[in-house]
């Protein structure tokens, strides 16, 4: 059987991160972040980075922190405003920046891992986003072709792992944390929990092991949480 | 007297129906929700990947890995699902999902809505906001009537980046309310807040409306 699993985020990176990489990450906000990988990242201090992800962090935590480091070159993202530094970053021109709808890049990392170079979408027509797209109508409908997205390396988190590299995400955390699993050259997972063989029930798996390179058991699993909002308890 | 947030979010909840899966938008729109009529039974959708959003938690329920689109912590319901994004924005650009609430920086009178960016001074990224009103076939906008220098937001054209071209159905601000019977017609003035006039309303709007006032 293929050793999956690494001791540590260092060593299943080791020889696969380098400058200028294209780096494709799971996570909504900082829920389902590969918070640990991240860290490893900022600490092994690859620079001229490409990153495909739905949002930027915060300032002091997750992908902020690779922008406060300046490792980023350019991010492929659908929503910033949490992060100051990347918006001071992107409008002084040190931070290039490609908006994608949110949808379109969950379908672009999902089409770059399917094999489908492209797709159409009816997302974006009119706006900014579509020019210098190809353009066709069906049904009288237009729509723009959007590009698949591929990566590098890809970094994900999950809730439970086995040492096939089976995963299962947990309740919101899934969100782009599939998709991000498939399209790049190497997959890394850091789990929450890793489960021996068979202890997975096959039928919930989320993430089949194909995609999933290396795992590594998460150092970190801090889980910040952006926006606290809580109700009185009911007497 | 114009409407408050809450009062604007009551208003939206009114064209919620039985059977619904609705988005609400970040800010106000999240507030629809507390107005849900007794007897109509409504999913929210959330598009990070939850369909069937619970109330917020009690301190003791947080929990990390539950949060709605606002990164807001949320709680989960018997109905519950969670999905991928690739999963949830099927369900939004496939048409599956009936409605979505969503806040404005302008509306113009043929439907274009703006709300993700100023150039050289916001630049947040669009979100989910440019699949919801492709994807979703009906769209109701809550915002301000002006903006805080008091220019009219409700335009003849949009002077912002659009989010997308015609696709506003409904539009709920603090002074009125207007609606579309189909995307090829103009908006009609039904409601004003009260104790605001129709008068006040021309002189506030620069968009074209038809006045159809119930007397």
């Amino acid at each position: 059987m293929v050793q999956k699993i690494y001791p540590d985020a260092r060593s299943a990176l080791a020889d696969v991160l380098r400058d200028g990489l294209t780096i494709v990450a799971g996570g909504f906000g900082l829920c389902g972040i590969p918070e640990t990988l991240i860290g490893a990242i900022q600490e092994l201090g690859a620079k001229n980075l490409t990153v495909i992800s739905n949002n930027a962090g915060v300032d002091d935590f997750g992908l902020g922190r690779l922008l406060h480091a300046r490792q980023i070159r350019k991010m492929i993202s659908s929503y910033v405003g949490e992060n100051k530094e990347f918006e001071r970053q992107y409008l002084s021109g040190e931070l290039e920046v490609e908006f994608c709808p949110q949808g379109t890049l969950a379908e672009r990392m999902r089409a770059g891992g399917a094999g489908i170079p492209a797709f159409y979408t009816r997302t974006g027509v009119g706006t900014l986003i579509a020019e210098g797209k190809e353009h066709r109508e069906f049904g009288g409908e237009t729509y723009l072709l959007e590009t698949a997205l591929r990566a590098d390396l890809g970094i994900v988190k999950a809730w439970k792992g086995d040492p096939y590299g089976n995963l299962v995400y947990r309740k919101s955390a899934r969100n782009f944390n599939p998709m991000a699993a498939t399209c790049a050259k190497i997959t890394i997972a850091e789990v929450e929990h890793l489960v021996g063989p068979g202890e997975l029930d096959p039928d919930q798996i989320h993430t089949s092991g194909i995609f999933v390179d290396r795992l590594i058991l998460a150092a970190s699993n801090e889980k910040r949480i952006e926006r606290r909002t809580t109700r009185e308890k009911a007497e | 007297m114009t409407w408050t947030r809450e009062q604007m979010a009551a208003r939206a909840a009114l064209e919620l129906r039985d059977g619904y899966y609705v988005n609400l938008g970040i800010g106000i729109p999240t507030l629809v929700g507390n107005y849900i009529p007794p007897n109509v039974d409504v999913t929210l959708h959330s598009e990070n990947g939850i369909l069937g959003l619970g109330p917020f938690p009690t301190e003791d329920e947080v929990d990390p890995d539950i949060i709605n689109a606002g990164k807001q912590t949320i709680t989960e319901l018997d109905r519950t699902s969670y999905v991928s994004s690739a999963d949830s924005f099927a369900m939004v650009r496939g048409g599956h999902i009936n409605l979505s609430v969503l806040g404005a920086m302008e509306v113009a009178e043929n439907g274009d809505l703006a709300n993700w960016m100023i150039p050289s001074k916001m630049v947040k990224g669009p979100g989910g906001a440019m699949d919801l009103v492709a994807g979703v076939p009906r769209i109701i906008v809550l915002m301000e009537h002006v903006d805080k220098h008091g220019t009219p937001k409700f335009r003849k054209r949009c002077t912002l980046p659009v989010t997308g071209i015609n696709v506003v159905d409904m539009l709920i601000t603090t002074h009125a309310v207007f609606q579309r019977r189909d995307r090829q017609s103009p908006f009609e003035l039904i409601e004003l807040a009260p104790s605001v006039t129709l008068d006040q309303v021309r002189q506030m709007t620069e968009g074209c409306f038809i006045e159809a006032l119930m007397r």
